[in-house]
């Protein structure tokens, strides 16, 4: 039986605004994915242990408040904690593009920024994840 | 790594206890590579309390779940969550949104949740919910939530698999007529009228005493809890109720007949789901075009050995649970 890939779509820290989420979260439900939606307010360590018990195979992240350059390294740091760099790790949000490139080289696999068109990031989410659900099964 | 490979590491990690390792054993269950694993763990289960919570969408399923793991958790117990939610018939994905009241529990190293979608199975569970539960239950879960996608009125699947199914009823849903309707109205051990500062909860409250009342019971009479579990009222005494059900189906001896129910239910669903894959290959074949219906199914049935000349009564084994005073 086939296994649709798994995303969490994750809002962090004191950041309310999650339409962009739930539009992303919509668009991967219709390109046939299960997408696990936190809510608001979430910490990293909350984030990654939902991936974890989901058996994710991605995470998104969206962040609009301007903290993106704490909240995303917190969440690589728990992945590595916990092992689970298998997990693709990417996100979205009002980020500056030198912000994205230094996280970029701490070890988030890619950023969207607004105007990214919606089948891109389908894309990059099916190719990535399905490469790690080729490893990991 | 092969399967064999694979499936010892994964036994090692799972009796080690390791999160990640239950996690997976899971998504090996889900896509029906689940044998082996659920063969070796298998004597390990059967030891959890598992609670069923079904109800109609937004009536508060998630958010009583919530509150009554928070119980579970203030009595020290370990906890397992299975929460379903639709696939679409569609695109086969779907949006799991159950976490969402749930996210106090997250970094609970005592509790373990899971959101599973339907994926096509219909009956308010998704098709490996119930290995989900019986790996959860090897893991040492000890009480064990089931959270069904939101139900109409006769996806009563939960009952077969849970120990204690709790119905969750909205107020103002509805006239007196609907709470004698059949279906997800009988299965309820515990009815929970949630929502209790609604101002028609008093109203379905009475419905369904009135409907009690009617009704002669054989063993367990179903309670009625109001609860509001935003602000967690009512909790406790919904939770001593689940214990009292527990208890009483210790003392009458039942907890063996709901086990055989539970074990009976996934031998189906396993039976059925192998069943359903030979019938859809079959259906794209040769052997039915042309024919009508009724010969095309008896064709196809042929080749699986089953003779349909006299149609049979029954269907699944059920007891009734209640009948009318008089």
């Amino acid at each position: 039986m086939i296994r649709p890939l798994r995303v969490i779509v994750a809002k962090a820290g004191l950041d309310g605004h999650d339409r962009g989420a739930k539009v992303i979260a919509r668009a991967l439900r219709d390109a046939g994915m299960e997408v696990i939606y936190t809510g608001l307010f979430q910490t990293p360590e909350q984030i990654v242990q939902t991936a974890i018990q989901e058996d994710a195979d991605g995470i998104g992240l969206s962040i609009l408040s301007g903290a993106h350059m704490t909240l995303f390294p917190l969440v690589v740091e728990q992945l590595r904690a916990q092992g689970a760099e298998d997990i693709v790790f990417f996100g979205g949000g009002t980020i500056p593009p030198e912000d994205a490139e230094e996280l970029k080289r701490r070890g988030v696999r890619e950023i969207f920024t607004p105007g990214a068109p919606l089948s891109q990031i389908v894309e990059f989410v099916q190719r990535e994840c399905g490469k790690r659900r080729q490893l990991v099964g | 790594m092969n399967d064999a490979d694979g499936d010892a590491v994964l036994l090692r990690d799972f009796a080690a206890r390791s999160p990640r390792a239950l996690a997976r054993a899971i998504s090996v269950a889900e896509t029906g590579r689940g044998a082996e694993l659920i063969r070796r763990l298998y004597e390990r289960a059967g030891h959890a309390m598992t609670i069923g919570l079904t109800g109609p969408p937004g009536v508060g399923k998630s958010t009583l779940g919530s509150a009554l793991v928070r119980k579970a958790r203030s009595l020290g117990k370990s906890v397992g969550v299975v929460s379903v939610d639709p696939s679409s018939p569609f695109s086969h994905g779907a949006l799991l949104g159950d976490r969402i009241r749930l996210a106090e529990h997250f970094t609970d190293a005592g509790v373990f949740i899971r959101s599973m979608a339907s994926r096509g199975h219909l009956g308010g569970l998704a098709g490996a919910t119930a290995d989900a539960v019986l790996l959860m239950d090897a893991f040492g879960k000890e009480v064990i939530l089931i959270e069904t996608v939101g139900v109409g009125q006769s996806e009563i699947e939960i009952a077969e698999l849970a120990a204690t199914t709790i119905v969750a009823l909205q107020p103002g849903s509805g006239d007196s007529i609907q709470v004698l309707k059949a279906g997800i109205m009988e299965v309820a051990d515990i009815f929970v009228v949630n929502k209790a500062d609604h101002p028609m909860a008093n109203q379905l409250k009475r419905e369904i005493r009135s409907m009690m009342e009617m009704l002669a019971f054989s063993g367990w009479v179903p309670e009625l809890v109001v609860t509001q579990a935003i602000s967690g009222a009512g909790v406790d005494d919904l939770w001593r109720a689940v214990e009292r059900h527990a208890a009483y189906l210790q003392s009458s001896g039942e907890i063996v007949e709901r086990r055989r129910e539970a074990f009976a239910h996934q031998v189906r669903q396993l039976a059925l789901g192998t069943l359903q894959r030979k019938l859809d290959r079959e259906l794209a074949s040769e052997i039915v075009a042309g024919a009508d219906p009724y010969s095309a199914a008896r064709s196809i049935l042929r080749t699986f050995g089953v003779d349909t000349e006299e149609p049979e009564e029954g269907g699944r084994p059920s007891h009734l649970r209640a009948s009318v005073k008089g």
